[in-house]
């Protein structure tokens, strides 16, 4: 049963074949200057963190604390969200380089990739927005959605999801332990300490590297190193929190019962995509740290292409999104953050109420 | 001295946590990673119309290798990595610290033809190291024989190289079977080295001789009338299938199959399983394939980083546990499927469905 909306089986078969086809387009066209791109992007990021960490040595010149942290907090952004995140969705796994592969590839994050890969790659992306499945979809803390029946706890989401977004690599891997499924009996106990038994070792060698080893180094540099490197990781867990929860929890995304989802066509699947995921405009920059999820739209619809190429077909869903009548939501980044924010503040009472089933909501396709 | 090495290499490593320091290097120059070993094309020297020599620097982590041996090189076409084995045809250790390999472009081979005609001094290959029985005694005989046809020839020119560096050569005869003399990959340094070395005869065979009709393969039997003390000589036989079987078969019936070494371009297979759904477990890829489909080819198509070497079931690069499932080795036509078993993925084809831990 496909998302109720004005359209009917055909058009959804004939949206689906557009976007077959726009997919089809970008994979035959792959190749060398792709292959650049990322390969640039990961030296870039290379040498952006190894520079800034030899200028955070000299840290007890404030100057230089300020530029190394800067330059350690971009690179950490870049490693996990233009690099990270997009080489562990397989986007370059057609390079067939065992160098940036997604079977190899382990990143800058708390959570380890393996684990990541399973509640992201299989999770979140074949069941977006859809209640009950969809574990990103509050994180199993927040109430994002109305359809999230009210607890007096969630008069606290405001403060707690501040103080998630401050630990939000520890936060993501802790929820990929998936231990609220061990505690129900849906998951192995054995198993769940497992994860969280390589979660922790992750955890450790990061802080390791962070908060000892190179501090260490810094000699009478000591402390400001190690503040510079918690304000870097502290800085990225407050820039991701941003940009992610920009991507499926502003008005005018959609979410699914798991009866909407039954025998879902792959038709419908990318109309649920495209009604669950909400894009931010704003400049080329922008894109790059936000490692392209600002075309969360484009990635819902197709999470291994890669993410250089969501710019250059986003005008293309956009015009498939105006011929069929279907919202396109995408906004400037504090429009979308005052957005997310607003909700999560009128969803810590009780009540509210949105139109998340029935008709699409007459949203107009939200200009740039 | 090692502690202090080790210690400095544990630094670095929790430095680098989760990626290791080799990978910055890396970007620096590919040749300075030892985790991903690299070599730099140098030169390309044309050997014939279909074939080149490509000179390369390896990178830091060569280990060298025996002169006879092949290596597993990977090349980028059109930004995807493609990996083959090639023989090297230089000898171990040279003083420039260089190899070379030398490559024929086969009609349909995609990696053996962008090497000779695409490939560019100053690009970057990925390297495995050398391996591979077909190499000399430790100590080399008095007497050899070399019998090889086309590019075959390329191991043997290497330890004809690694022979030849002391400035003497032991009693060598070499056979060596081509279309005509324009064909014969090194034909001028092998004619040169036999008109320097009294102690090494060479026969060219020429099937197709420019001026002239024809002329049957080169066969043991027609060898054993030119090189008449061919039983008493150790023999290394490399070239195409034909030609291995032949010797095998005339070396095993003449009592004398321990003394000879071959070595094969292309496994025996067997095909003839029914072929199945390959889950490889760790990489979540699965694919469906023929029953003489190689599990390394299956993974390669699914886009798992297959580990791999010899293609031909030799080196064992390419080994892999089996989960579970039934596979059939294409060399032996045997089939097995005890779970945990190191499956040869090269040689390896599903019999029915097949999971591996790759």
């Amino acid at each position: 049963m496909a998302a109720s909306t004005h359209l009917s089986a055909g058009d959804i078969e004939e949206l689906g074949e557009e976007l077959d086809r726009l997919r089809a387009e970008v994979l035959a066209s792959r190749g060398e200057d792709d292959a650049r791109y990322i390969r640039r992007v990961i030296a870039a990021q290379r040498g952006l963190e190894a520079g800034g960490r030899l200028v955070m040595l000299a840290s007890l010149l404030p100057p230089a604390w300020l530029a190394g942290t800067a330059m350690l907090t971009l690179a950490k952004i870049l490693e996990n969200m233009e690099i990270g995140h997009n080489v562990l969705h397989g986007q370059w796994d057609w390079m067939r380089d065992p160098q940036i592969h997604s079977t190899t590839w382990e990143w800058d994050s708390a959570s380890p990739a393996a684990q990541w890969k399973y509640s992201h790659n299989y999770v979140h992306h074949t069941y977006t927005n859809v209640l009950g499945r969809d574990r990103d979809l509050g994180y199993s803390m927040l109430r994002v959605t109305p359809e999230q029946p009210w607890h007096p706890i969630y008069l606290a989401q405001p403060l707690y999801n501040l103080a998630l977004a401050v630990v939000f690599e520890w936060g993501i891997a802790l929820y990929d332990v998936e231990i609220e499924k061990a505690w129900r009996r849906e998951k192995d106990l054995g198993e769940t300490l497992n994860h969280l038994g390589s979660a922790l070792m992750k955890v450790f060698r990061q802080g390791r590297k962070d908060y000892v080893v190179f501090p260490l180094l810094a000699g009478p540099a000591f402390l400001p190193v190690l503040l510079g490197n918690l304000t870097a990781n502290i800085s990225r867990n407050i820039w991701a929190h941003t940009i992610i929860f920009c991507g499926h929890f502003p008005g005018g995304t959609r979410t699914f019962t798991e009866e909407e989802i039954e025998g879902e066509s792959r038709a419908e699947w990318y109309l649920r995509q495209l009604l669950g995921s909400a894009n931010i405009n704003g400049p080329a920059v922008l894109h790059l740290l936000s490692g392209n999820l600002s075309h969360q739209i484009e990635h819902h619809l197709f999470p291994d292409l890669p993410s250089n190429r969501y710019a250059q077909i986003a005008p293309q869903v956009r015009d498939l999104c105006e011929r069929f009548g279907l919202p396109y939501t995408t906004g400037s980044l504090p429009r979308q953050t005052a957005n997310v924010w607003r909700r999560i503040l009128r969803l810590a009472l009780p009540g509210a109420t949105r139109p998340t089933a029935g008709e699409t909501s007459s949203e107009p396709v939200t200009s740039t | 001295m090692l502690g202090i090495r080790g210690l400095l290499g544990a630094v670095a490593d929790t430095m680098t946590c989760p990626l290791r320091p080799d990978d910055y290097w890396a970007i620096i120059n590919p040749l300075w990673s030892r985790r991903e070993l690299s070599g730099r094309v140098a030169k390309i020297i044309p050997e014939t119309s279909d074939t080149s020599t490509v000179v390369v620097r390896p990178g830091r982590g060569w280990r060298g290798g025996l002169a006879g041996q092949h290596v597993s090189v990977g090349v980028s076409i059109e930004c995807v990595w493609h990996r083959r084995t090639f023989s090297l045809s230089s000898p171990p250790g040279r003083p420039d610290g260089l190899i070379a390999l030398t490559v024929k472009a086969r009609p349909d081979g995609l990696v053996s033809r962008h090497i000779v005609h695409g490939l560019r001094p100053g690009q970057i290959l990925r390297l495995g190291h050398p391996s591979g029985r077909f190499v000399l005694p430790d100590a080399p005989p008095a007497r050899l024989l070399f019998v090889t046809a086309g590019s075959g020839i390329t191991p043997v020119m290497s330890m004809l190289r690694h022979l030849a560096e002391g400035g003497a050569m032991p009693d060598v005869f070499l056979a060596h079977s081509a279309r005509n003399a324009s064909e014969v990959i090194f034909g001028a340094e092998l004619r040169r080295m036999a008109a320097r070395f009294p102690t090494m005869s060479l026969y060219e065979h020429h099937t197709r001789p420019t001026d002239g009709r024809p002329v049957a393969r080169l066969t043991m039997a027609g060898l054993s009338a030119i090189c008449t003390d061919l039983p008493e000589r150790l023999a290394w036989v490399c070239g195409p299938r034909g030609m291995i079987d032949d010797a095998e078969s005339y070396w095993r019936e003449s009592g004398i199959g321990d003394r000879l070494v071959t070595e094969r371009f292309h496994p025996v297979t067997f095909p003839g399983g029914q072929g199945g759904r390959v889950r490889f477990a760790r990489s979540s890829r699965e694919t469906t394939v023929s029953g003489d489909t190689s599990l390394l080819i299956a993974g390669e198509d699914a886009g798992v980083i297959m580990p791999s070497g010899c293609r031909m079931g030799v080196c064992h690069s390419c080994l892999a546990p089996l989960v579970r499932g039934q596979v059939r080795n294409l060399r032996t036509g045997e089939e097995h499927g005890i779970p945990g078993d190191l499956i040869p993925t090269c040689v390896s084809a599903p019999a029915r469905d097949v999971d591996i831990d790759l």
